[in-house]
């Protein structure tokens, strides 16, 4: 891994409502150039509204997000796209009418390089065979797995600098999660850092570097992947120690 | 928490309560029986005349279709009925009198030369005034509420419908605009005492290549893939880089520059519009693309199509024929049938593929 210590991003004390419900209670998280973090917790701790902030789809109402240096609260989700940010969302969200082929072509809407675009196409049929055998087909009949392999390699189509991943091995087989997480580990080593959201704490702790657990919106604890794999807390709660 | 991948948008027509399959296949089959021996009883009554009125069919059609498109590509991309459309279209057909008769002095003394660049001008007029009207409408009156209950964008879009109408009952008067026949009237050819003239060919040549760019513009390139993209999920397409709301507005314009051509069409061929002309025609162009499965281009094409052919059907044939006076119900019931057995359309699926 290749963190040589600046912050890529960093998030400042973000408080993210729905209506009038806060979902993210003041937040503040770092990610390093390089860098792989994760951020554990249990359900509706605010995980997804915190990558949905980072993102631009909903705007924190205070805070900070600093990315490369520039404050992105306000901008609009497509600059910040343009700007090295992007995402594998929950649920996968792939456009199901179209085929693997244009769904990969969709994440890379911010670019016009034409012969880099079909290279990113190929590198990502190179890190998932399975999709390149399956371009042709629309995404919506994919299995589980294919789509969250179509997910992650529609999010690369962007070159992010920050490549976010939130539950990407929710509902896959134990194998094919160790695959995913080979191919995040690939990922990373190519030089891009990512923010990733997990219930599986102990896979995320795994490949991390660093931690968050968050509760009901808040950061309750962040430390080293490693420090977090022995906190007792951490065991009981996520690891699935008694 | 998971969604389904993309697909948590449920289409409001879908939502129709559905008669059990066989009875719906039956029925369905019963009124497409119907329709048939109808057809066909009349082409054997009066072939020469059927032709003649087939003709002015697609004539009609071909302006229902440019329409149709905008009620079909704004719903496909934000669910939409918007019910203002038909009146934008009735103000491209003001702006067409306007800028034809009065601005240009157009009347049909002048010759083809003259004429064919002028007219050219005032389509690129309609074009901009109604691409612009739609996107103002979009941006002023239905993108405030884009998070809203689908009802509340809805019943906007009635009121829009109102204010337009009323505008153009206050710039316009409450009568008639006739314009001069501009178009080229020459009969190409007769046949059962009437006349197929150059200008009903002229409609149907303008409107096949627009149909044609357009099925192109949406399918193949990027801005039509960012409307596909956009219709199937709002935020995934923002995820990608997309920009939603340009892309909406973009649909919006659009469908205004349709329905201003529409309007300079239909105005060359009718020679005369009023201010409340956008209601009955909005509506038959609502019903066309309804008919073809509302979302669905080639749908939107092929159900005007139909409803113009129904249209002069009833109104130019005589076995067994309703009338003229028949037509807003004929086209009404047909609506009615379609939302009742049919809510997908003819070419729609369940959850047709919009685009
Ligand atoms: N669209 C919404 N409208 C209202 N409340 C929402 C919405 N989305 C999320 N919330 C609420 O915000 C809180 C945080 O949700 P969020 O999706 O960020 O949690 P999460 O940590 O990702 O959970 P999970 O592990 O279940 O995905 C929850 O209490 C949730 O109910
Ligand atoms: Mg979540």
């Amino acid at each position: 891994m290749s963190d040589n210590g600046a912050a890529l991003l960093e998030v400042e004390d973000v408080h993210t409502f729905y209506g009038t419900i806060e979902a993210v209670k003041g937040i503040s998280i770092t990610v390093h150039e390089g860098e792989v973090v994760t951020l554990i917790g249990a359900n509706g701790a605010g995980k997804s509204t915190t990558l949905r902030s980072i993102q631009g789809i909903n705007r924190p109402k205070t805070g900070r997000i600093v990315f490369k240096g520039q404050d992105i609260v306000g901008r609009r989700p497509h600059e910040i796209v343009k700007m090295g940010i992007s995402q594998s969302p929950e649920g996968r969200r792939l456009f199901s009418r179209m085929s693997v082929r244009e769904n990969l072509e969709m994440g890379a809407f911010q670019r016009s390089d034409k012969a880099g675009i079909q290279q990113d196409i190929d590198r990502v049929y190179e890190l998932f065979p399975r999709l390149q055998e399956r371009r042709m087909q629309k995404a919506g009949t994919l299995s589980g797995g294919e789509q969250q392999m179509c997910a992650i390699g529609r999010a690369l189509m962007a070159r992010p600098k920050l490549l976010m991943l939130d539950e990407p091995s929710l509902g896959l087989a134990p194998i094919l999660v160790e695959r995913i997480f080979e191919i995040v580990r690939e990922i990373n080593h190519q030089g891009t850092a990512i923010l990733l959201v997990e219930q599986n704490a102990l896979i995320a702790l795994a490949v991390a570097k660093r931690g968050y657990v968050l509760e009901t919106g808040r950061v309750v604890l962040h430390d080293t992947a490693q420090a977090l794999r022995q906190n007792e807390q951490v065991r009981k709660a996520y690891l699935g120690e008694v | 928490m998971t969604a389904e991948s993309g697909t948590a948008r449920r289409p409001m027509l879908a939502a129709l309560p559905r008669f059990s399959q066989q009875i719906n296949r039956v029925l369905t089959w019963v009124v497409v029986g119907l329709f048939v021996v109808w057809v066909v009883g009349n082409f054997i009554n009066a072939p020469k005349q059927f032709v003649s009125v087939f003709l002015l069919g697609v004539t009609l059609g071909s302006i229902y279709a440019l329409v149709a498109l905008g009620y079909t590509l704004v719903y496909g991309i934000i669910e939409l009925i918007n019910f203002a459309h038909g009146d934008v279209f009735m103000w491209g057909s003001m702006i067409a009198v306007t800028v034809s008769a009065h601005w240009l002095g157009l009347d049909g003394s002048q010759g083809w030369y003259v004429t064919a660049p002028l007219i050219f001008v005032t389509l690129l007029a309609c074009i901009a005034f109604c691409g612009t009207l739609n996107v103002a409408i979009e941006r002023l009156a239905y993108r405030p509420l884009r998070n809203a209950p689908k009802l509340a964008p809805l019943i906007t879009a009635i009121g829009m419908s109102f204010i337009l109408q009323n505008a153009g009952a206050l710039v316009y008067g409450f009568i008639e605009q006739p314009v001069p026949d501009i178009f080229p009237t020459k009969p190409l050819f007769r046949i059962g005492g009437i006349a197929y003239t150059q200008k009903s060919l002229l409609i149907v040549l303008i409107t096949i290549p627009v149909l044609l760019a357009l099925v192109y513009l949406v399918r193949s390139t990027r801005q039509g893939k960012a409307m596909r993209a956009v219709a199937q999920d709002m935020d995934a397409s923002r995820m990608m880089g997309i920009d939603v709301d340009r892309t909406i507005a973009f649909t919006f314009a659009l469908g205004g520059a349709l329905a201003g051509a529409a309007g300079l069409l239909f105005v060359m061929y009718q020679t005369s519009t009023r201010y409340d002309l956008g209601f009955q025609l909005g509506l038959f162009a609502f019903t066309a693309a309804v008919l073809g499965g509302i979302g669905n281009l080639t749908g939107a094409a092929f159900g005007a199509l139909l409803i113009g052919l129904i249209q002069a059907f009833n109104e130019g044939l005589s076995w067994h024929t309703p009338g003229s006076s028949w037509t807003q119900s004929v086209i009404f019931s047909i609506l009615i049938l379609v939302l009742v057995f049919r809510p997908q359309g003819l070419l729609g699926e369940a959850v047709s593929d919009r685009a």
